[in-house]
């Protein structure tokens, strides 16, 4: 979507530290997939939604099972204790509430945490393959997305505007300027990334947001 | 003939029981677990009309996608069907129907279908405008959930590493996917595989598939396609 390498990995890099040790998590096609390269030595179990948990780095070149793929078609490999079952086992996961996190993209976010990311009508109708389950069941929903899309718009609304995946469903937002959070449908300011400022955020956020203790006593004069 | 430890055929043998106007269900994800000898029958026999029921659209030239981009279908029940534009272009005008399912309900659908239920309920689109259109609401010990309704079809067709003559058949890596539960929901059941066994060369503690759900058993000819992620 425009946005350069370098702020894609910096998103991604950003997105990993949310991740702790243990956790099992689902990664969205996009920059989200760029989070698992990331997470250092912390002990993660990948959940790829056609059926494995615990997916592995991209195989070397040369190397790949074509049968061994991700959720998006892209040749995986496996990490030690990894398990492959049928789709309907991979969304008793999810369903389950078994997915501490899902980190996926978005079309729009809205200050209370609804979540439009599956269809633009009259444009782009690709179904919402397992975009519902992901967002209603996951514990933690964070969004990897653009402050604003390529007209400049802002892509956090006061509501959604396309029609929603799943309602007050977003806990954070790490967009290529900041990270929010989203608690109590409250949206939270919680970091600016340079060389932008909290004027610079506010300026790009069509909602209404609380700004952070941390920030208030350091940015804004 | 086809008794019921003698399954393996030819792939013209099986395939005579796919008709114009049926509905087939194909196993596979992204075009991986795809069948592709026997969805290469299909666009060489000119069978056509066919309601298909698949997790995806496949990708134009890869697995179930060529059907669409050959227009043999009709309707097309699926979660998603982004990969391959062809969908996309012929649900706008008109030439295709197509029938969304999230992607769990698709599969808990079709597994269903599979174990004899006429349906499940789900709590995953309740009050999401779209899903629940059309769709029956009850209220179980306190919650809502929807009715999504079991999908069966004709026949089903999926593709597995190994199956014997029986037809058990033993699943490769993520190609498994959706291939169980399609094998279960097919009036009849075609399954293709890489490598064709005798009977009791797969442990019974692996097998994924009994072979009473499979009526036929083909020998792949491998996928024929080059996929997405291989330089061109």
């Amino acid at each position: 979507m425009g946005m350069g390498r370098e702020v894609r990995h910096s998103i991604a890099k950003r997105a990993a530290q949310e991740i702790m040790d243990g956790m099992i998590v689902n990664l969205g096609i996009g920059i989200p997939t760029l989070v698992a390269d990331y997470i250092g030595d912390k002990a993660v179990m990948f959940h790829a939604e056609n059926g494995v948990l615990g997916t592995g780095p991209s195989p070397i070149k040369g190397e790949e099972n074509p049968n061994l793929c991700n959720a998006g078609g892209f040749p995986i490999t496996t990490v030690k204790g990894a398990a492959y079952f049928d789709s309907a086992t991979a969304f008793a996961l999810i369903r389950r509430g078994l997915l501490d996190m899902t980190i996926l993209g978005a079309l729009e976010v809205s200050e209370q945490g609804d979540l439009a990311n599956w269809i633009v009508p009259g444009k782009r109708v690709p179904g919402m393959g397992g975009a519902l389950e992901l967002a209603q069941k996951a514990k933690k929903v964070i969004v990897l997305m653009n402050q604003t899309d390529k007209n400049g718009h802002s892509k956090i609304v006061k509501e959604c505007k396309l029609p929603v995946t799943a309602k007050a469903c977003v806990d954070m937002v790490i967009t290529d300027m900041a990270v929010f959070t989203i608690s109590d449908q409250q949206l939270v300011l919680e970091e600016v990334f340079a060389p932008f400022c909290v004027e610079d955020v506010l300026a790009k956020t069509n909602a209404s947001v609380v700004i952070t203790n941390k920030l208030l006593k350091g940015d804004i004069k | 003939m086809v008794t019921k430890l003698k399954k393996v055929v030819s792939i013209e043998k099986a395939g005579q029981c796919i008709k114009n106007g049926m509905t087939i269900m194909a196993g596979g994800f992204g075009g991986v677990g795809n069948p592709p000898t026997i969805i290469d029958y299909l666009l060489k026999n000119n069978i056509k009309n066919l309601t298909l029921i698949c997790n995806d659209a496949g990708f134009p030239h890869i697995g179930v996608g060529k059907l669409v981009t050959d227009k043999r279908l009709t309707k097309l029940i699926a979660s998603h069907i982004g990969s391959n534009p062809n969908a996309g272009k012929q649900m706008t005008n008109g030439e295709l129907e197509i029938e969304f399912s999230p992607q769990g309900s698709l599969a808990e659908r079709i597994r269903a279908g599979g174990v004899g239920l006429g349906g499940v309920l789900v709590d995953v689109g309740v009050g999401h405008p779209f899903v629940e259109k059309g769709k029956e609401k009850v209220t179980v010990n306190g919650r809502q959930f929807l009715i999504e309704t079991a999908l069966t079809a004709d026949v089903s067709i999926v593709y597995a590493k190994k199956g014997d003559p029986f037809g058990n058949l033993v699943y490769d890596t993520s190609a498994r996917n959706t291939n169980p539960l399609v094998a279960m929901a097919g009036d009849i059941t075609i399954a293709e595989v890489e490598q064709i066994v005798d009977m009791g060369e797969l442990d019974p503690e692996e097998i994924v598939t009994p072979g009473a759900f499979v009526d036929y058993v083909v020998q792949s000819e491998g996928v024929n396609w080059q996929w997405a992620w291989e330089e061109k």
